[in-house]
């Protein structure tokens, strides 16, 4: 149980994690000073996300890690996040495709998990949705602005929903600690809201007057701790200071 | 209007300021001050926006979860402080784009500090105890100063750089208890800010350009020296409490003067620095000119979608 639960927790967070560190690489570089502004703050709401999951994942293993340890000292194999998560920040249409493909699933899956039995995750999950509502809100906004802006803004975003779309399927699989959770009344059975999660893209992509990519293969991996060629140089980035510095207080 | 009207107004504009009186945007004001007051709270503006991108530099390397999303925190403030300091200087009559313009052509200054590198998790916290502690030294006094717009930002820009510095502070802190490669770590950046730092407090008055006209009306309170000097006394006893030296070998308490005595500012220094030629100069513009390059197709887009809106909505109307 103990081991399922901290792996379950690992899938939610390392996906928080990970979009959480790709956000952190954009800061100073966006388009004007209130996207930067908003999407330092995606991350740092994210990244204050993984603190309360990680807390709760040392506090349950209790073999003396603390949320760091777990955030840093694992090996890429170890990492649970999605693909979509660590797909690079080509440009601000694929940071925002990306942010939104998330999102939409981000807020139907803490739907679910605030009615969770294990009371921790389900009074995370109820501090999280109020922010993750309105990062959708956000990347929604954007993609509507995008697809119906200029031609060129429309291209990009369509291209970058093309290059994306077949990491989504992924958001939907089950790996053993998933289904395990599931069977405890305390994991997410993800499988009632993938209608409800395509139609919600479907309805926000029509409205960007964007079309849904016809996409027959799907990429995954990730859940099973098998990442893309991108995912060794963000954990590079995250885990330098406590590789090089291991056993130290900061 | 004619000469004598446009006397009689500059007195009687002085005299408001010598009363203590703020001036708001839509008051008259001599075009001195209007110039004088664009050219500083842009400049100030600039430097709260190039400096993220030195901090911004350990976002994803910051050694735990809690200093990352506290460096995140931070780096979002000055982007904030961006903000209000840019619609501050909106208000006397010239626009971002115009500001942004002057910064990427080099026609506006921002804070030279910031081109000094970033190489290690010690110059974050180095950057908050001494690079802002020294803008709260500078900035502190111009809560008061005569610019309506610029005095209220900056009540709120000095209450979070002032957590700033004491975040900074906190990370030295940490530092210097923790092992002696923590430590070396934490003397390392000392060595290479402490310098740049104080000449943030900008060229000596006897070289200083601006200072007397900035006095009167109230954009300055104290000669640069004397800034200098009080920085100095500050920041001397919380080295001494880290256990680590400031790289001054003159550094002297001077009981006489109630002061501490210091080195040679190296100023051939400071001015190559000021005119492009610091170790970083050339990325910093680089990274803002690319930004905005890069986001000129969102901009756009965003003005296009929201023109189809408005347009959307007077057909519905009408």
């Amino acid at each position: 149980m103990t081991e399922h639960l901290y792996k379950y927790i690992l899938g939610i967070a390392d996906n928080s994690l990970i979009l959480g560190q790709r956000l952190g690489e954009l800061c100073g570089h966006g388009p004007n000073l209130e996207t930067d502004i908003a999407c330092t703050n995606i991350s740092l709401d994210l990244l204050g996300q993984v603190r309360s999951y990680f807390q709760y994942a040392a506090k349950i293993t209790g073999d003396g890690r603390d949320e760091d340890d777990i955030a840093m000292m694992r090996k890429e194999r170890e990492y649970l996040n999605v693909l979509l998560v660590e797909q690079p920040n080509t440009d601000f249409a694929y940071v925002m495709a990306r942010q939104f493909l998330f999102d939409i699933h981000h807020f139907l899956f803490l739907q679910e998990l605030q009615k969770s039995k294990d009371l921790t995750l389900s009074a995370i999950a109820n501090k999280c949705i109020k922010e993750v509502s309105y990062h959708q809100r956000f990347s929604s906004d954007w993609i509507k602005r995008l697809g119906d802006g200029t031609e060129v803004s429309h291209d990009k975003v369509q291209t970058a929903f093309n290059d994306l779309w077949p990491y989504t399927d992924e958001l939907f699989h089950q790996n053993e600690a998933d289904k395990a959770m599931i069977m405890e009344g305390v994991g997410v059975d993800t499988a009632i809201f993938k209608d409800t999660y395509y139609q919600r893209l479907k309805h926000i992509l029509d409205e960007a007057t964007l079309d849904i990519p016809e996409t027959k293969y799907f990429q995954k991996g990730g859940k099973e701790g098998i990442h893309s060629e991108h995912m060794g140089y963000i954990l590079n980035d995250l885990q330098y200071m406590q590789r090089t510095y291991p056993d130290m207080e900061w | 209007m004619s000469e004598e009207q446009i006397k009689n107004l500059e007195e009687r504009f002085e005299a408001r300021i010598a009363r203590d009186e703020k001036i708001e945007p839509k008051d008259w004001m001599p075009e001195k001050y209007r110039q004088t007051h664009i050219r500083q709270i842009s400049q100030h503006a600039h430097s709260e926006i190039v400096g993220m991108l030195p901090e911004g530099n350990w976002i994803t390397r910051a050694p735990s979860l809690r200093r990352k999303v506290a460096l995140l925190a931070k780096v979002q403030d000055e982007a904030g402080h961006g903000l209000y300091l840019y619609s501050a200087c909106e208000t006397l009559g010239i626009s971002r784009e115009e500001m942004y313009d002057q910064l990427h052509t080099g026609k506006a200054k921002y804070s030279s500090i910031f081109n000094y590198p970033t190489i290690t998790w010690a110059d974050i916290g180095a950057i908050g105890w001494l690079v802002d502690g020294a803008a709260i030294i500078n900035q502190v006094p111009l809560c008061n100063t005569s610019f309506g717009p610029y005095a209220r930002a900056m009540v709120r820009v000095c209450k979070e750089e002032s957590f700033h510095q004491r975040q900074g502070y906190e990370i030295m802190l940490k530092l210097c208890k923790g092992t002696p490669e923590q430590k070396e770590m934490a003397q390392d950046a000392l060595n290479r800010w402490w310098w740049p730092s104080l000449m943030m407090l900008g060229p000596t008055d006897a070289e200083s350009v601006h200072t007397e006209q900035s006095m009167k009306w109230k954009l300055k309170r104290k000669t640069n020296d004397e800034l200098r000097q009080q920085f100095i006394d500050q920041t001397v006893p919380q080295a001494d409490i880290l256990g680590i030296k400031v790289p001054d070998q003159d550094l002297k308490w001077n009981e006489e003067r109630g002061h501490y005595d210091f080195g040679d500012i190296d100023w051939d220094e400071f001015w190559q620095v000021v005119k492009g030629h610091g170790p970083c100069n050339k990325e910093r513009m680089k990274a803002r000119v690319g930004a905005w390059e890069r986001g000129e197709w969102v901009r756009d887009a965003a003005l296009a979608y929201s023109e189809k809106r408005t347009k959307d909505k007077m057909n519905k109307a009408g």
